[in-house]
Parts: C-alpha cells; structure tokens; sequence
C-alpha cells in the first residue's frame, strides 16, 4: 500500500500511536510524530512511497515531538529523537520536515556500513548510474534535480549507496532539498517540476523540497552498475568543461567524498577500486545547467 | 505504568537471553528483534552479538535485514579495533629507546591478548597502566609527539592529577582517539588501596615483548574495581559482559577461582569481586563454582545497601524501552555517580566537588547551547 492511499485519520493515528513504517530504498522507516503539520508534508512527500504492513524490522526509529512547558505557547519547537536518543538541538516548530530529512539522513550515515556510503548524488540512464560525488555548495543537488527532470531516474541526491556483493549502486529516493539561490534556478529550468514549500532561516539558508518522481519510487528496488564518475563544480561565469581524469585521480577524489570510506578499511579501498575500475571519470566545471545535462546526457548515449 | 514496566522487562528479557545464549533467538518473533537491535546498539554490544551469532553458526536461521545490521555493526567494532591497534603502535614509536613498561587495560589488553571479551567490543578508547614514578616522562614523551591534553579546564587538571588514578585524558590530533594513563586502578583517595607494585611485578609479557598485560586475576579485579567503583555505568552491560567472559575463560583452570580470592583478600578488593559474580551470575546466568560465591560472601554490603545495589544495578544496566523511557534509569544512574564520587572521597571534598562541577555544567551548557549539532547536510 502506498502512503497516498491511508486515510489521512488512520495516518495521523498511526503516527501518534505505534508509528507508520515507511519504505524508502532498502530501508524500513518507524515514524512518530504528534507535530501538526508534519503529517501533511509527509503525506504530500511521500504519498506514493510505499508503506511496511505490520509487523516488521525496522531499520530507523524517528521520532518528532514537541518540548514541554512554556515553549509550547511561546515560538514552539520541534524535537527530533532518533531511536529515543536526542541528537540535534530543537528546531522552530515549523521546520519539522527538513529536520526530519536531515535528521534521517543523519542516521543513515552513520549507521548503514553495510554499504560503501558516498557522498554523492546518484542518477540512472540506460541501465547505468551517473554518480556526481561532492560535498555541500558544489551544486551536486542543483545538477542531480536538473537531470531529473531530463529523464534520468533518481537514485538520490545525497547517498551514493554502494552494496558489497556485486558493486551495484542500490536506489535511495528521497525528496530532494534545494537551497537558496538552487530553488530559482530549478523553477525557471523546469517550470513543471513539483516544488514544495519554502522553508525560510533553517541552518543551510531557505530550503524548499523537490518532489520524488513516481517512477523513481516504484523502481526503488532496481539496483544498477556504476558507469559515469563525475565531479562536478558550479563556478559563475564559467565556459562549460567536461574533462576525463585519470583513475588513481578519481580514486583519490572519491575517497574524499565518502561517508565511510575510512572505516570500511580493505574493503572500502577494494569497493572503492572496483567502481572506480568500472567507471569513466571526469570532472565537470559549469555555469549553465542546461549546456552541462546535455554533455553529460551525451556521455549517456556515447 | 504498568504496560511501561511490562515493556522494559520484556526488552531486559529479550537482550540479557540472547546475550547470555544467542541460540535463544531463533524463536524470536520479528517484532522481538527489532527491539533486540535497538537495545543491542544502544548498550554497544550489537557487533558483540553480531560475532556470537556468526561463531555459532546461527546467521542463516536469523531473518536477512538484522544480518544486514550485524554487518554494519562488526564494521564499526572493526574500525575502532583497528584504530586502537594503530594507536598503541604510535605509542610504542613514540616510546623506542626509553624504557617505560607498557601494561594495556581493558579492550586494548583484550585484544591484544586475544581474550574472549574481544568478541566484537566497541572501543571507545586506550587505557594504559604505567608506573606513577614514570608518569612525568611519559607524558612528557607522548606530548613531545603530537598528542595533546583533551580537558582543558584548570579545575579539571588539578582534579585528576591530585585526586585520580589517570592522567588527564591524551589524544593525537591526526587521530582524535583518546588514551587514558592510569598509575593504579582506583582513585588515590578512595577508600580501596591496591598496592600498584604488585600490579606491575605480576603483570605478564605478550607476544610482542614491549607490551605486558595484567596476569588474569589482577585483570578481573580490574574489571571489577572499574565497573563498581568508578561510577559512570554508560557502558554497564559491556562491561559486565566482560566479565562474564573473562570469568568463564579463567575459570577453564583449575587454580584461577582460588587465586582470584587470595588475591582480592589480600589487595582489600573482596567488594567489588563479589559484586562481579553476583551481577554476572544475575544478570548473564554466569555459571560460578558455589564454593567462590561462599568465599567472597564476607564482601558483601549490609542487607540493605545489598538490596538497594540489586536495584540500581538492575536499573542502570539494562536499557529502558527506548520508546517507553521512564527515567527510573536515569535516576539510578545518577544515584551511582553520587556513590562511586563518596567512595572516592572524603564527605566535605566530595560536596566542594559535586558543587563545582554543576558549576561548571551549567556554564558549560551556556557556553555551548547552538553548538550542539545543528543538523547535518
């Protein structure tokens, strides 16, 4: 069953009682929550994810509450507790939804090892994954919901998920958070696109989510070889640069942009290899979003 | 609160069965496993529990997305295992050519020792025993090296370096783990008193001939004296897990129960060995000779301070209901912090210190409030 098709009461319930358990990837989510508001972002961002019946294992336990005695009244709060444990600081009452994201995010990499886990987004074409791996501000999200809305099925725009028996990059969609000045560019290059509400003066700036495509949920378990290692770099102004770089160049910058790349030891440099191995590299300077999906939509069909 | 009592009892059932015999999971439901992992993870023995399995051939009848997380868990023991190793090598570098002897405590002793309690343990950090007159000049050659003081408040320092048993905690930039020196196993004013001499001329050479670990009896005293009298309790369970295994390896040979005793006697250690076998035998169903429980039975605390230990100790090992907390362990956990602080120290000091640290946590808490972590990517 998906989300969409609970009863907005029997989602309410569930989530104020023994939880919903949401599937998103390989991964089995418990939510609680008695944060009004939170239930309409959820059902509007996961509607046709799919949802666990009950009863099952559940790989990640969120729980989102609000804090007790005055603040309640005056400039409410949201908590976040993962698996009971408080990890973040409390967030203004109306940020419940990013806080949830990030704070899933959170869990995920720090305890998912069975995964090589990059820091990457990840987008599938033809039968094989574009990863573009990079940290915060190179605009790896804005390129990852462009290419989105060009065809490419989403893996996700944050993990570069990366399973040890077969080194196939396994699905992880999520909606995908813009930020700032990313949230115009994206509604000016795909007009259609289905963005959420803007949520002003969070940690990273304004945040506005981008919704999953419904194609990328429902082939969330079809996993896919790497094929395209890219580093990309948003530089103003800058004439559009698509060049290969050598393997032991790739390895090293990718490496770099792993959650756990560390403390996989061997087996992280043996998984990291592989992929780098079976992967053409490049990196990628630009300024143009559309001049940049049409060279790597070019790599594609090359 | 009785469906809340009900719940953590059933947890306590549920990760005390499996810990003591990991074959009892089979017959878990899927919902019993799913709190299993979550208490397993929240007392640091998943990858404990993830090794036991794996040693008795139970994997393939435990359902596939809990091996999934037994993977991720031995990576972690592995990683942090790894990184212990590779720190006491930069010691041991850092040492050539002076002759300060090395005794490992704790999980690096277990390791390199290769002692059951190894078994998937997360390490946190590396505690070393070093002789209090060599002290200075390790300190001083691990400092020459790169490592650095990790607490830096003046009142701090002064504390441990005029009231405890280890230096102010060291760690190496490059690496952040943290190594604790210890010049004895228990505080200098506590009211414990093991001669650290006796410690050191029985300790016993590994493999690698620059390290030495405690013989077995002084290791399980360690343990004991730790556990019981040092007073922080977050890692309880593992801990007594520890112990468990050490008794049950030890126990193998003929002479070790009797030993133990003698030596417990006669470093005034009697309390804390009998706290070990009776929790272990409690808690874990640690299988102890009787003839060992009658002996040490003159350790033992009044009726009813016993009574209000078997309590607290309950509380304060096993984890609550992550999603039904009833803060009763919390409260013993406290209630232990203010124990384990008067068996430390005298009454007036002992108030003069509580005060200052809650002092110093609330300007603590001031100082750092938006620093918390505020969300990742």
């Amino acid at each position: 069953m998906k989300l969409a098709e609970l009863p907005k009461e029997a989602l309410t319930r569930g989530l104020e009682g023994m939880g919903i358990l949401l599937q998103t990837g390989p991964f089995t989510v418990r939510i609680h929550s008695r944060v009004e508001g939170f239930t309409q972002q959820l059902r509007r961002f996961y509607a046709n994810f799919p949802v666990v019946p009950e009863p099952a294992i559940a790989d990640f336990h969120v729980r989102l509450t609000m804090p007790g005695g005055i603040r309640r009244r005056w400039r409410p709060q949201v908590l976040l507790l993962l698996d009971g444990q408080e990890v973040f600081l409390p967030y203004p009452l109306s940020h419940a939804f990013p806080l949830f994201e990030w704070g899933l995010n959170w869990n995920i990499a720090m305890q998912a090892h069975q995964y090589l886990m990059l820091h990457s987004a990840a987008v599938e074409r033809s039968g094989r994954v574009l990863l573009l791996p990079a940290w915060s501000g190179s605009g790896k999200s804005t390129l990852c919901a462009a290419l989105v809305n060009r065809g490419w099925r989403l893996f996700s725009d944050e993990f570069g998920l990366v399973r040890a028996d077969d080194g196939h990059l396994v699905p992880l969609p999520r909606p995908m958070p813009l930020k700032n000045h990313s949230i115009d560019v994206i509604r000016d290059f795909a007009p259609d696109a289905e963005l959420g509400p803007s949520f002003h003066g969070t940690r990273k700036g304004t945040v506005a989510h981008l919704g999953t495509p419904a194609a990328s949920v429902e082939q969330s378990d079809v996993t896919a070889p790497p094929g395209w290692l890219v580093f990309p770099r948003y530089q103003p102004r800058a004439s559009l640069r698509l060049e290969p770089i050598s393997k032991p160049q790739a390895f090293i910058k990718l490496a770099n942009n792993s959650f756990n790349y560390q403390l996989l030891g061997l087996r992280g440099f043996r998984e990291a290899s592989r992929l780098v191995g079976n992967c053409d590299c490049y990196v990628l300077s630009y300024s143009n979003l559309d001049e940049a999906i049409i060279a790597l939509g070019r790599l594609a069909e090359s | 609160m009785r469906a809340d009592r009900d719940n953590g009892k059933h947890g306590a059932n549920i990760l005390l069965g499996a810990l003591g015999d990991p074959a009892r999971t089979i017959s878990f439901g899927v919902e019993d496993w799913d709190l299993l992992l979550r208490l397993a993870r929240a007392t640091r023995l998943l990858g404990r529990l993830a090794v036991c399995m794996e040693e008795q051939g139970l994997l393939e009848q435990v359902p596939p997305r809990v091996v999934e997380h037994f993977s991720a868990a031995r990576v972690l023991v592995d990683h942090r295992q790894r990184m212990a190793r590779w720190e006491i090598n930069r010691i041991l570098a850092a040492l050539e050519g002076s002759d300060v002897p090395l005794v490992l405590l704790k999980g690096g002793a277990y390791i390199f020792a290769e002692l059951p309690p190894s078994r998937g343990r997360l390490l946190s950090d590396v505690d070393l025993l070093v002789p209090r007159e060599l002290l200075d000049s390790f300190e001083q050659i691990l400092l020459g090296h790169g490592w650095e003081s990790v607490k830096l408040e003046e009142y701090d320092q002064r504390y441990y370096r005029t009231w405890m048993h280890e230096l102010p905690p060291l760690s190496h930039p490059e690496r952040g783990l943290e190594v604790d020196i210890h010049h004895t196993i228990s505080p200098l004013t506590s009211r414990l008193n093991p001669d650290p001499e006796k410690l050191f001329r029985d300790s016993v050479s590994l493999a690698d001939r620059r390290l030495r670990v405690l013989q077995p009896v002084d290791m399980v005293l360690h343990s004991a004296v730790h556990l019981f009298h040092d007073g922080e309790f977050i890692n309880g369970l593992r801990d007594l897990v520890d112990l468990a295994d050490l008794f049950q390896h030890f126990g193998e040979h003929a002479d070790f129960w009797e030993k133990l005793v003698g030596r417990a006697r006669s470093q005034g250690l009697l309390r804390p060995l009998f706290y070990a076998l009776r929790y272990t035998n409690r808690l874990l169903a640690a299988e102890l000779p009787d003839a060992v429980m009658a002996a040490t039975g003159d350790g033992a605390p009044s009726g009813p301070v016993l009574r209000l230990m078997d309590n607290l100790i309950e509380a304060v090992m096993i984890p609550e209901h992550p999603d039904f907390p009833r803060r009763r362990r919390a409260l013993a956990q406290w209630l232990l912090y203010v124990r384990s602080h008067w068996l430390r120290m005298p009454p007036g000091m002992l108030l003069q210190h509580l005060a200052r640290k809650q002092i110093m946590r609330w300007k603590h808490s001031k100082a750092t409030a938006g620093t918390l972590v505020q969300g990742s990517r």
